[in-house]
């Protein structure tokens, strides 16, 4: 499997899902630099967590129109995986690439904390790997993290089977400390229509390593390589 | 507006005290300058005056600190302190305060306290890997205390996050000798290859000055200045005088300074922190015996018409000062491009030893170097001591109010604002970020973070208590150091050398010299017996209003190896049926202690002792232990003593004990904070080497129970559930930050 990793400036986890995704495949990730206008052929593009452009206008609005989304939405048309976490989230579907619009936390705090999700959909190249309607913990940390999407939108997507991963409670947890920024539906990840785009606010990358006291996001990165190799 | 010249006011010894400059100083400024100083040169001696610039009631103090160790590679005096830690790499970490600035502008005062400190660290060669912070508010009653948490904590959260740098530690402590000057003391640890470490000297006549960063506005002119003050109620009136953070653009700096410092073209590095501009080119031209020509209107300016006297003061952040090898000005100017960051070529060094500014070719200072980098006041202040406490004397029924049950006690005290969980806190720092944390403070005794590929990491801990330092200086400052030897200890690293951060009142009067005085000699003592020295640090004095001193509150910043991150034990009981251990010995020790102070509302008696051999035996016992693989909770006892610290292995875990082995055991007993203490939790299998270990370490080990079950069985047949204690532990703050307590 080969990949590529988005960098812009004020991105902070672009190292992270390096090294996740160079354990998982074996093969170091291409790093792409924000103003770069080629990128070489790869089978899946990460566009990393951070605060891209510092955020100062609406999270990720300024990298959405940076040179190298130009790019990455041509290679996602063309069936290239893609996949944004958190900022990535933001910025993808910014620039159009999924429907709907991340907005401030219910809570209007920033918050970093292991939650609780459901994989509500095995059927994509990256989450093929675990069970469907397994319960997994995975860190967030954001302050932007509550999808919201007009009722049309969300019915297509329920519909369709386009919900990737919803928050659920942990062993001990309420159900509104379940949600940890107050998303429409609990939505924590969607994919596009096609199913080779996907957006998640929680960072499966800070959950890889055994270190990390929680593998969960694992196999999020062996499903890539499965499918990809 | 194109002005190119200015008048400058005339200085006289009025404008000068205005400055802070006191008549003595002034009468001695006089001397060395050998004429009246221009409005710029007064503004520049004014802040390398000032406290916080000086150090000049500290310095006598400080050199009492043992700085040296087999593995200290750079002590005080530089960014920050530097270590080995094996495999041609080092630690480079200090903490600071910005305690004046938060208290004014809590948010932005927070955030760029969180910057500067991020600045001393990679301005040496270190990536930044962990963000600790140290706060102390004043009693929740207070009517500023619940704005102020809010506006710091969001501050730190604001910066942390956006820099990528992960908040891992820290303390939070609230008390009403802070009510009118919180604390806000920020630590980064980073780390550097030791062959890529870069020092502040400047070397090479001639070399170009470059000015690199964001530009310079008219924030924060004479903030070290106001952070040499006490405060008076107008104080608020010195916002202007706080800066404004941004951290995109120190991540950017961070980035670019890094990718500079792969190359070769860096012969010099500070960063412009407190007195911008003046103290960066000061200091590093006076460090290398050195002049330096600075040509101002070269300076990038985000306002029109500043003056060398703004310019030279202004502490805008997120800049830096460099002195390039020659020849390497494209090649550093093309990475600063690529970051979109500003460069420029303001200066060169000299041979002539003297500080010479001129603006569209006027000249507007010059002065001989070596006295403005050398010269400053030093003061040799009155101490007096703090009078003994009396002990206490107060007996069994006294010690235990008849209408609390011991579940009723233990309840109260997990839920007063010290003990209370500060999860509101540190849910709002991203501390994963870097996907290389293993324990984040309340998980464990010391923060744990791998360094990046490989399979070492780094313990952290800030410690101190303040009520101890109060009551008795020398055991106090002790006790600091020996408690971040404790907890650097307890998740089974081995505790390598300390940053300290030095909060006291006004040094002017003797009490409070005295009780930085004592507080020195006792940290001093424990490092030496700990080998455990001091490599960097910060003193931040005048944290008085209206003439109310804080607590004395010296924080120690505690950085330990482990050799195999993977080994780091955490302080939640982790095994149905493990045996519960005490290491120590527990006499009873009330005195300042959290339970007089919360359930009989007693701030008295003596502070605990600390034997620092006990403490450097106990330490190595378990870190030896942990390191075996025989440990698999281990926890420090220290405030509110041997039954909170297991209270707070039962709330991290959901698992409770049964304790039989405290059966008749007083109040003194459980609630006192006898130092030297550490709760571990062993395998029934295991019991047998551990204690065959601690015989044969002289170390006293006490079985006490077992791990098991939803309640802690406590002595005497009371069962305490552990779900209630972790309700009363958690809903504290929330409750207090949504308005709902007092």
């Amino acid at each position: 499997m080969k990949s590529a990793v988005i960098v812009f400036p004020g991105s902070n986890c672009d190292r992270d899902i390096a090294v996740a995704l160079e354990q998982a495949s074996g093969r170091k990730p291409h790093m792409a630099f924000h103003k770069d206008t080629d990128l070489p052929d790869v089978d899946v593009i990460a566009v990393p967590g951070g605060f891209s452009y510092g955020d100062y206008l609406r999270c990720g609005a300024m990298a959405a129109h940076s040179p190298i989304m130009k790019l990455v939405k041509e290679r996602a048309a063309k069936g290239v995986r893609v996949v944004g976490i958190c900022n990535g989230f933001q910025i993808i579907t910014e620039a159009g690439l999924l429907p709907g619009a991340l907005i401030r936390n219910k809570s209007l705090k920033y918050v970093c904390r292991t939650v609780g999700l459901t994989v509500e959909s095995t059927d994509s190249d990256f989450t093929k790997k675990y069970a469907k309607g397994q319960v997994i913990g995975i860190p967030v940390g954001h302050g932007e993290g509550n999808y919201v999407a007009d009722e049309e939108t969300l019915k297509r997507l329920e519909g369709e089977g386009l919900v990737a991963f919803r928050y659920a409670a942990l062993p001990g947890q309420s159900a509104e400390q379940a949600n940890p920024n107050g998303a429409t539906n609990n939505i924590a990840g969607i994919f596009n229509a096609e199913r080779n785009v996907l957006g998640m606010m929680p960072h499966p990358e800070r959950a890889f390593d055994p270190l990390h006291g929680n593998t969960d996001g694992r196999a999020f990165f062996d499903s890539l390589v499965e499918s990809l190799s | 507006m194109s002005a190119t010249s200015w008048k400058e006011p005339e200085v006289t010894e009025a404008l000068a005290a205005e400055h802070g400059i006191k008549a003595d100083e002034y009468v001695r400024l006089l001397e060395i300058v050998g004429r009246t100083p221009t409005f710029t040169e007064l503004g520049i001696y004014s802040v390398m005056w000032s406290e916080h610039c000086s150090y000049k009631s500290s310095r006598v103090w400080l050199k009492k600190f043992p700085t040296k160790a087999p593995w200290v590679i750079c002590g005080p005096g530089e960014n920050a302190g530097v270590i080995d830690i094996g495999d041609n790499q080092a630690a480079i970490f200090k903490m600071e305060s910005h305690n004046h600035p938060s208290y004014i502008e809590p948010f932005q005062g927070a955030a760029t306290g969180v910057g500067g400190i991020l600045r001393d660290v990679f301005t040496m060669g270190a990536r930044p890997i962990a963000n600790l912070n140290a706060l102390r508010f004043g009693e929740p009653s207070h009517p500023k205390t619940r704005q102020l948490v809010a506006g710091v904590v969001s501050g730190i959260g604001h910066y942390g996050n956006c820099v990528g740098v992960p908040t891992v530690g820290g303390e939070t402590n609230f008390h009403k000798a802070y009510n009118g000057n919180c604390l806000v003391n920020a630590m980064t640890v980073g780390i550097a290859d030791q062959d890529k470490i870069f020092y502040s000297k400047a070397a090479g006549v001639g070399n170009p000055v470059v000015y690199v960063g964001s530009k310079t506005g008219r924030d924060g002119i004479h903030g070290a200045t106001m952070s040499s003050a006490e405060f008076t109620e107008d104080s608020e009136a010195k916002r202007p005088t706080v800066q404004v953070g941004d951290p995109f653009t120190e991540k950017l700096l961070i980035e670019a300074c890094l990718e500079l410092m792969n190359t070769d073209a860096i012969q010099s590095i500070q960063d412009m922190g407190a007195a911008g501009l003046t103290s960066s080119s000061v200091e590093m031209a006076g460090k290398g015996g050195l002049g330096i020509e600075l040509h101002l209107e070269k300076v990038p300016q985000r306002e029109v018409g500043m003056t060398p006297y703004e310019i030279m003061l202004s502490e805008s952040q997120e800049r830096m000062l460099i002195v390039l090898k020659p020849g390497h000005e494209e090649e550093a100017r093309a990475i600063f491009d690529k970051w979109e960051l500003d460069f420029a070529v303001i200066g060169h060094l000299t041979d002539t030893g003297h500080f010479v500014l001129k603006m569209h070719g006027q000249t507007y200072c010059d002065l001989e170097l070596a006295p403005l980098f050398d010269a400053a006041p030093l003061y040799h202040r009155p101490t007096e001591p703090t009078p003994e406490q009396p002990a206490l004397d107060l007996d069994e029924s006294a010690l235990w109010p008849s209408d609390l049950s011991l579940a009723d006690i233990l309840a109260k005290l997990v839920a007063c604002p010290d003990l209370a969980s500060k999860r509101w806190i540190w849910q709002q720092y991203d501390s994963q970020v870097g996907a290389d944390t293993r324990f984040i403070s309340g998980q464990s005794d010391a923060a744990v973070v791998r360094v990046h590929g490989t399979n070492k990491a780094l313990a952290m801990s800030s410690d101190v208590t303040p009520r101890y330092c109060f009551a008795d200086p020398v055991r106090g400052g002790m006790q600091a150091v020996a408690e971040s030897y404790r907890n650097v200890s307890a998740v089974g690293a081995l505790p390598l050398a300390i940053t300290d951060n030095m909060n006291f009142g006004n040094p002017e009067k003797p009490r409070i010299m005295g009780q930085f005085a004592g507080c020195v000699e006792g940290m001093a003592e424990a490092c030496r017996v700990l080998d455990y020295p001091v490599v960097s640090g910060n003193v931040s004095l005048y944290n008085e209003t209206n003439g109310e001193g804080i607590l004395p509150t010296p924080t120690v910043g505690g950085v330990g190896l482990l050799a195999d991150g993977h080994k780091a034990v955490g302080l939640g009981f982790k095994n149905d049926g493990d045996v519960i251990l005490l290491v120590g010995e527990t006499e009873g020790h009330l005195g300042q202690s959290l339970y007089l102070r919360e359930i009989l509302g007693l701030e008295a008696g003596p502070a605990p002792a600390v034997d620092l051999e006990a403490e450097k035996r106990h330490g190595t016992f378990v870190r030896e232990s942990i390191q075996a693989g025989l440990i698999t909770a281990s926890h420090d006892v220290s405030d509110g003593g041997l039954q909170v610290a297991l209270a707070e292995m039962a709330m991290a875990s959901g698992k409770g004990a049964d304790l039989a082995g405290l059966d008749g055991w007083h109040i003194a007993e459980l609630f006192g904070e006898d130092q030297g203490r550490y709760v571990l939790t062993v395998k029934p299998s295991d019991v047998d080497a551990v204690e065959a270990k601690a015989a044969e370490a002289g170390v006293t080990l006490t079985r006490i129970g077992t791990v098991g079950g939803d309640s802690l069985t406590a002595p005497g047949g009371h069962a305490i559930s552990v779900a209630a204690l972790v309700e009363a532990n958690e809903s504290w703050l929330p409750a207090y930050m949504d308005g709902k307590l007092g």
